[in-house]
């Protein structure tokens, strides 16, 4: 067209850019959060586990030059948060809930603390692959331009899956998960596989930050997460603890996500608010259709202490 | 006060400042140099709304005599009330300027009836006659300063397809939408102004989104009314598009897209302020100002502003700059919807009450108030 418009053509094309641009952090923290659980541990502070990871990511890059040394950092800095959650959790008596909401308060609040210098610089970003080559349409090429933790992470997600059913490790932190007197029987330390479960769901979760401030949108503010990780944790509830759910529950969030602009900009003016919640109400409607008074949730670890 | 020879006496008075300053109300007895307290609702350096008022801080803090104290994301509750009350009391504050528009009613305007010897300057609220007299309010008309930007944008746009990322459908920000439309249609009668609402003043994402989806639809040139421009600035300028800034000077953050910018000039107001105090005249209780004042200004233009452009503004400029001002808003104004919104013939003159009530959007402008 002329005048370099493609008119309705915008709304999914801008849901599967968004599905694309979006979705990297929700798929990083929620697959991170799925290998907690799975070790029967919830870790509600990777809300701030990715505020920590996208400020370090960004000042790492900004102070190295190199946004890889950044995306690093991040994920060293979310292990360790990890590290803290689990071995604040390993004492006898402490709720893992509690402890998780504490850390996502000292999360955020640690972040903006160190973050502040870090508002006005701009850091060098992560590169991305322009796989839109083959089309002369720039919108296309546009949401086409795809960063490598993005297939990172969906390379990640079948892996886990295979890892979970096929590999000792695996078969481990499923075992704490679903019975921890199992785990204690064979000689393993639950503590130790629930301890290296959450330093890596915290790797993870970091890592998802790094996006956010290195990638898209691309700096870092403090309005940067806005609530997005604790959307992931829930997101894996809602993808039933299994890796491949939680890569099309993450598409499917980030793509939601674009709905609201994206409808705006071509003249669907009415209801935007409505548009924007379009991925609280998707979650409300499958958890609906879903559940059931007779059982648990299929495919909750037995350990969780919400379903204990 | 001799800082020289400092009594037992005084370090006790310090002690007992900082420790039950503010359970006993006490203040320093000698106040060598005046003590100005600034309080913002966000993050100090965030490109943005804070980040104006903290230039205006720091245009006061060069002058001798002058001490100014500040405290960053203090938020619309009683916490402002805190923070008024440990400024006045450790600090000796007796100017001070909540500058966010929720601190107004009632937080500062208890505040001032409680300490009636000292001087509260808000931004934006709206003083009437029932409100304390040691209170003010001030405001500038940025619109002034978007329609500019709009006189650039709309010479600028190759598509004549401008976008607009905004955050909720209140006065300001519709006077601003319209201003900048009605800018770039007196230069570009073909110009629209698609525009956005992201629903709040800071989400990075959705301004992402927002933008993105401008650009997928033409549009080539955007401004936006959020607290921090800078995801729309940086994420526009990698997609090639021009962008016009807000609230402060953007242009460091892609020199190559960014044509020119609304801007508040704090920093000249501010000493402008403490003059008035000085010289004991005082300051008015309702103050409002546009170009004209020094209140806002424009960005200095980028170069890939045209020359055609660069005179068009200037000519804007100086309309707004003469002595009979310059209206935007006037009659015959038909909104987007086909009513006309200001009848004919009426002028709405920049200090309209009228203008702060604003719901409509004018025509030219794509998108909806709800």
């Amino acid at each position: 067209m002329a005048d370099g418009s493609i008119g309705l053509w915008t709304v999914p094309l801008a849901v599967l850019g968004g599905a694309i641009r979006v979705s990297t952090p929700f798929l990083f923290v929620s697959l991170g959060e799925c290998i907690t659980e799975r070790a029967g541990r919830i870790n509600l502070g990777l809300e701030g586990t990715l505020v920590v990871g996208a400020m370090s990511a960004y000042g790492i890059s900004y102070l190295t030059g190199s946004p890889w040394l950044g995306v690093l950092a991040a994920g060293i800095t979310g292990a360790l948060l990890g590290a803290l959650h689990a071995g604040i959790c390993s004492l006898p008596r402490v709720n893992d809930v509690a402890v998780g909401i504490a850390l996502m308060l000292f999360g955020t609040g640690l972040a903006f603390y160190l973050g502040k210098p870090l508002i006005e610089p701009t850091a060098p970003r992560l590169p991305a692959i322009d796989f839109g080559w083959w089309s002369d349409i720039p919108q296309v090429r546009a949401a086409l331009r795809i960063n490598v933790l993005f297939l990172i992470g969906v390379v990640l997600a079948p892996i886990l899956y295979w890892a979970f059913r096929t590999t000792r490790w695996g078969l481990l932190i499923r075992t704490a998960g679903e019975s921890s007197d199992a785990a204690r029987a064979m000689g393993h330390s639950v503590l130790l596989i629930r301890l290296r479960a959450t330093m890596a769901g915290g790797f993870l979760a970091g890592i998802g930050g790094s996006f956010l401030s290195l990638f898209y949108p691309g700096s870092w503010n403090e309005g940067l997460s806005s609530g997005q990780g604790i959307t992931a944790v829930a997101l894996v509830i809602f993808a039933r603890w299994d890796p491949l759910l939680c890569l099309w529950a993450s598409l499917a969030f980030g793509g939601a996500a674009a709905l609201g602009p994206a409808l705006q900009s071509v003249g669907i003016t009415s209801g935007y608010h409505l548009f924007n919640a379009a991925p609280y109400i998707l979650t409300l409607a499958i958890m609906i259709i879903t559940c059931s008074p007779k059982r648990t949730l299929t495919g909750a670890p037995a350990e969780l202490s919400i379903t204990r | 006060m001799d800082s020289g020879r400092i009594s037992r006496r005084h370090v006790l008075q310090g002690g007992a400042a900082l420790t039950l300053g503010a359970a006993a109300g006490l203040r320093p007895a000698f106040a060598a140099e005046t003590t100005i307290g600034f309080i913002y609702v966000g993050s100090r350096d965030d490109y943005g709304y804070n980040q104006a008022h903290a230039q205006g801080a720091a245009a006061l803090k060069k002058i001798p005599g002058l001490k100014v104290v500040e405290e960053e994301k203090v938020p619309e509750t009683d916490a402002v009330e805190k923070t008024i009350e440990s400024m006045i009391n450790l600090d000796g504050a007796t100017l001070l300027f909540p500058t966010s528009f929720g601190y107004y009613n009632p937080h500062m305007i208890k505040m001032a009836n409680k300490y009636p010897k000292l001087r509260f300057e808000h931004c934006g609220g709206l003083w009437s006659e029932k409100d304390p007299k040691n209170a003010g309010s001030y405001f500038g008309y940025i619109d002034e300063a978007q329609y500019v930007s709009g006189i650039v944008a709309g010479l600028t746009s190759k598509s004549s397809k401008l976008g607009f990322v905004a955050a909720k459908p209140i006065p300001q920000v519709l006077r601003n939408i319209n201003a900048f439309t009605l800018g770039a249609k007196s230069v570009n009668s073909k110009a629209t102004t698609q525009v956005i609402f992201t629903g709040d003043w800071s989400m990075p994402v959705k301004e992402a989104e927002a933008t993105n989806s401008l650009i997928d639809q033409g549009v080539d040139v955007l401004t936006c009314h959020v607290d921090g421009p800078k995801t729309m600035v940086e994420n526009a300028a990698r997609r090639g598009a021009f962008v016009c800034g807000y609230h402060t000077n953007q242009s460091a953050l892609a020199p190559k897209a960014y044509l020119t910018g609304a801007e508040w000039n704090w920093e000249a107001l501010y000493p402008k302020f403490v003059k008035m105090i000085a010289s004991g005249e005082g300051i008015p209780n309702f103050y409002r100002g546009g170009l004209k004042e020094d209140i806002v200004k424009t960005s200095p233009y980028g170069e890939a502003v045209s020359a055609e452009a660069r005179k068009a503004a200037d000519e804007a400029k100086a309309k707004f700059l003469s002595a009979e001002g310059f209206a935007i808003f006037k009659g015959g104004l038909v909104d987007n919807k086909g009513k006309t919104v200001i009848p004919a013939g009426t002028d709405r003159g920049q200090k309209d009450p009228e203008l702060e009530k604003m719901d409509y959007l004018v025509e030219g402008v794509l998108g909806a108030t709800s």
